[in-house]
């Protein structure tokens, strides 16, 4: 394999892996928040409306680290450096 | 395929350059004011109003009683940059099911503008509730040691709320337009209602998260009137 084809493998290998195994962790923990939550709210109906908006910043504090991993595969497919430095030289030759 | 809508250059004089975030912010802006205007230019105060005119009232107060749900005593002071935050990007999420808008929050340069005024505006704020010295002091609790991590984390919090909302609307678009190449008539229509979905989520979370960052910064002078009424809720 030359440089090239290496590159290629690798980015988009690893932006599935980064996506999969990202995703892994925050959908555990925002499972575990909303559990709790409704657990909550079914045992205090009356402080529903601060449940739920801890409760939702809460879930946007756990989901952006998996937004990161999203973010980073989506560079790694769609403006990846490597790679436009590769073509650059490329088409400079 | 665009990553943002930055890539999609309208028109081009040298350096200048007009791509689609400008445009629809401007456009933004100007349906956002100029409808403001038009509403509150004849206002009435009797029973007898516009539907427009209450739109813009519970608007208002909702977010006014959010502001104040989150432990600002005085929301109206805060209401113009708070209010500002949150109706720019519902607008910006809701006007999607508008063809040919890109939302201009689904470009990082938005998104990181508006992170910037958050992080300019909190020690304004801050400031300006218990004065200087006072508020930087507020960095060195509870002890001096924690002084570096305080100011990391006002830096990554910057962060985390430019890609935050960069990445959730960015990745509403991105999958729509690849699930119209795999499965292109019905599907995508579900995604999109989903993506209008937590685009008003972000929009939410994007206002009351800055909500938070002031709340604390303006708040630790009151400690002790704040711990008794914790202590009556509670």
């Amino acid at each position: 394999m030359d440089s090239a084809t290496t590159i290629a493998v690798a980015s988009i290998v690893i932006a599935g892996i980064t996506t999969g195994f990202g995703t892994m962790g925050p959908a555990l923990a925002e499972g575990r928040a909303v559990a709790t939550a409704l657990t909550s709210l079914a045992q205090q109906p009356d402080a529903s409306s601060t449940i739920t908006r801890t409760l939702f910043v809460g879930l946007a504090m756990i989901e952006s680290t998996a937004i990161y991993c999203f973010v980073i595969s989506m560079i790694l497919i769609f403006a990846n450096p490597f790679w436009k430095h590769v073509i650059e030289q490329t088409a400079g030759k | 395929m665009h990553i943002s809508p930055d890539e999609i250059i309208f028109w081009q004089h040298g350096f200048l350059k007009l791509n689609s975030t400008i445009v629809m912010t401007w456009a933004l802006m100007l349906v956002l004011t100029v409808g403001a205007k038009i509403i509150t230019y004849k206002i009435s105060n009797d029973i007898k109003r516009s539907g427009w005119q209450n739109l813009l009232e519970i608007l208002i107060t909702g977010i006014e009683k959010q502001i104040r749900d989150v432990g600002v005593s005085e929301p109206k002071k805060y209401i113009g940059f708070l209010g500002t935050l949150f109706v720019f990007v519902g607008a910006a999420s809701i006007c999607t099911v508008i063809p040919g808008f890109d939302p201009p929050t689904a470009s990082l340069s938005t998104t990181a503008a508006l992170a910037l005024s958050v992080f300019v505006a909190v020690p304004f704020f801050g400031v300006q509730e218990q004065g200087i010295g006072s508020y930087l002091k507020s960095y060195t609790k509870p002890t001096f040691i924690m002084l570096p991590f305080n100011i990391i984390s006002e830096l990554s919090r910057t962060l985390a709320l430019a890609i935050r909302l960069f990445g959730n609307m960015m990745s509403g678009a991105m999958i729509v337009a690849i699930l119209l190449t795999i499965t292109p008539f019905i599907f995508p229509i579900f995604m999109t209602l989903l993506g209008l979905l937590t685009g008003m989520v972000q929009a939410y979370i994007f206002s009351i998260l800055a909500t938070v960052y002031i709340a604390a910064a303006t708040r630790v002078k009151k400690k002790k009137t704040l711990t008794k009424q914790e202590k009556k809720h509670g």
